[in-house]
Parts: C-alpha cells; structure tokens; sequence
C-alpha cells in the first residue's frame, strides 16, 4: 500500500468517527455534550499539527550544529595535501 | 589512531571498500578528496579502490585523475570516465558496474563528504550487518558549515515533510554520503526510477521497503570551498515534486 494510500485511508476512518458522533449518523441519541464536543476536534487537531510543526522545525534550525571545528580541520589539511601532492609530482 | 593489531585485522578480513566519486568541474576537489581518502584507508587498513567517473568536464578534471592515477598507482585509482554529462544517477551506475569491491561508498567529490567518517561507517555496518548506513547531518554531531538561516529552514522544512508524509525510519534523506552492500545497492538501483536529487531520497525509501537494515552514522557538511553550487528556486521545485511521486507510488 503506497504512503497515499494508507493517508487517505487513515483520514477517511478518523473522518468517519468524527461525523458519526458529530451528527449522531447512527441515531444513538448521543448526550448533546458528546456532539458539540465532538464538531470541532478537526479544526483543534489541525492546529496543533501545525503549532507542533512549526514548533519542530523551529527547535531544529535553532539546533542546527555548525561544524566550525570540522572546517577548520579541513582547511588545515587542504593545506597539507597540496604542499604533499606538490612534493609528489602533481601539477594542479 | 589504531594499533598495528587492528590494522592487520582490518587488511586480512577479505572486504573491500569501492568509493564511487562522481565528478563534474572539480578539477581542484578532486586530488584534495583522493588525498584524504588514501589517508584515512592507510591509517584504518581496509581494502579500497577509488573510482572516478568524470562526465567529460570541460575544466580538465579527467587530466588531473589521470596524473593521480600514475601518483597512486592503478590499482588504487580506476578513472571510468564517459564522455558527456548523463547525471548522477547514471554515473553510479556505471561505476558499481565496474567495482570489485563487496561494499560500496558513495560521497561527492567536493569536499563536502569528509573521509574520515567512512572508518565510522565502516565500523558502524559491522556492528549491525546493516545493509545500509547513511550519513545523517541532523542527528547527534552531525551538522553543517557555511549555511545561513534560510538555507537551515528550507532544509529543516523540508526534511520535516519528508519525514511526515514518507515516514522512512531514516534521518536524512538527501545526503548522499553512504556505505552499501554491493548486492543491495544493485537491487536497488535497478527500481529507483528518480534523476538528481530525489534519486538519494528514493533510494532510502525503497530499502526500507524491502526491508533493509539502514545504521546512521552524524556527519559534518562543509559546503564546497572550491567550484559552483547551485542551489536555487529551481531545486525546491524538483525536490517538492519528487517527495510527491514517492508518496504517491511507494
Ligand atoms: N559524473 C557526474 N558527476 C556529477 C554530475 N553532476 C554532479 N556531479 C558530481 O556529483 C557530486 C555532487 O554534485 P554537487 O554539484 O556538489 O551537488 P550538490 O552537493 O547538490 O550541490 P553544491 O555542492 O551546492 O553544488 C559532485 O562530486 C559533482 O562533481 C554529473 O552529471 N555527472
Ligand atoms: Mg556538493
């Protein structure tokens, strides 16, 4: 089953509890609270998921290592291996 | 630094490491990674080959592979160059093709991929029998040098969606700086269909499909020093559409 797929599967049976208790669908004469609890559960889980988005994103740009040592070390031994391909006959 | 011991032990173990570098215009990379390569594999005693496949660079980076050639000798170097630019993709290819040893190592030749993450890869396969270990930039030390803020968000965002939509049991998608299986590169390589970039993301995708084992070792990315980048508005089009092919036939 492709990514899609188990997406859209996964979204149309969460969309289809949500109805069945938002609009009482089956007739269980549901209490009222249960329904007017239920209606707008969709719009707060989008916007936790994108409180919790952008939330990520932003600690992991913050955390973002920057390797200032590794390229230090690096042009120190670019150095190195030129002054050593010199030696060993390499014409750049 | 190892002992005469591991490095014995490390010569005598029968695997072989074949490095595939692609290249294109990196006249001045290429003698510099190759330096850095037959240090790292001298100190740590694996077998190695280097594999340059040069698509016909018009700044003369064959020449230099060539004079590298005859500096470490033939069996160390093989140059495998074709004669117009077919893209990454291809270029692997047509090096596994000509590789003879049971791993593979794929990294570019910009100096970007340091050498001395590969005993780490190395070391980090056998502790699994992973069939796959990728460079991750995101994880524990690994990170980057030389990117500014928005260059962080794009590929922070980036990578966040990718691992939402594709959920791929692996950290870093795009780097392309990894040790395979031969056979498994083999088998994979024959059903990823991607060009360029999204070629790498596919290539995780598909393996945790078919169930192989990935290990990631952090790495640190330090942007080329010498030579063009060419990272514009053109690549986080190619990218986004790849990332959506994927979802929708894997
Ligand atoms: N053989 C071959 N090598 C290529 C081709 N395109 C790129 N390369 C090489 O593949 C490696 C990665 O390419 P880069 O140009 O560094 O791509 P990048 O890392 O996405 O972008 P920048 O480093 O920002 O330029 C380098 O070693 C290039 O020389 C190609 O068409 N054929
Ligand atoms: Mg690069």
């Amino acid at each position: 089953m492709t990514k899609l797929l188990q997406w859209l599967l996964g979204v149309s049976l969460l969309g289809a509890v949500w109805a069945l208790v938002a609009f009482d669908l089956l007739e269980l004469s549901l209490p009222r609270t249960y329904r007017e609890v239920a209606w707008p559960i969709p719009l707060y889980l989008l916007v936790s998921f994108g409180c919790y988005s952008l939330a990520t994103v932003g600690y992991r740009v913050a955390t973002f290592n920057d390797c200032n040592e590794a390229a230090s070390e690096l042009h120190e031994q670019i150095k190195e291996a030129k002054e050593d391909l010199r030696k060993k006959g390499l014409k750049m | 630094m190892a002992s005469r011991k591991s490095l014995q032990a490390n010569r005598a173990n029968g695997d072989k490491y074949s490095v595939l570098l692609p290249t294109y215009n990196e006249r001045e990379n290429l003698p510099l990674i190759v330096w850095l390569l037959v240090k790292y594999f001298g100190e740590s005693g694996h077998d190695y080959e280097i594999i340059v496949i040069d698509d016909g660079s018009p700044d003369g980076t064959l020449e230099v592979a060539e004079q590298l050639q005859k500096i470490y000798g033939d069996d160390k170097m093989l140059l495998r160059p074709r004669a117009k630019k077919l893209g990454l993709g291809t270029a692997y290819i047509h090096g596994m093709k000509h590789a003879t040893g049971n791993f593979i190592i794929i990294m570019d030749a910009d100096l970007s991929h340091h050498p001395k993450f590969i005993p780490q890869f190395i070391k980090k396969q056998k502790e699994g029998d992973y069939d796959l270990v990728s460079g991750t930039r995101y994880q524990g030390s690994g990170g980057v040098y030389g990117w500014d803020l928005r260059r962080k968000l794009i590929s922070r965002g980036a990578n966040f969606l990718a691992q939402v939509l594709l959920r791929p049991g692996a950290s870093d998608l795009t780097g392309s700086f990894r040790l395979y299986k031969k056979k498994v590169l083999e088998s994979l390589v024959e059903r990823c269909v991607s060009k360029g970039y999204v070629f790498q993301m596919e290539m995780i995708v598909r393996a945790r499909q078919l169930n192989y084992t990935v290990g990631e070792v952090p790495i640190s990315f330090v942007d080329r020093v010498y030579g063009e980048s060419k990272l514009g508005g053109n690549e986080i089009v190619s990218y986004a559409k790849g990332l959506l092919t994927l979802f929708a036939t894997t």
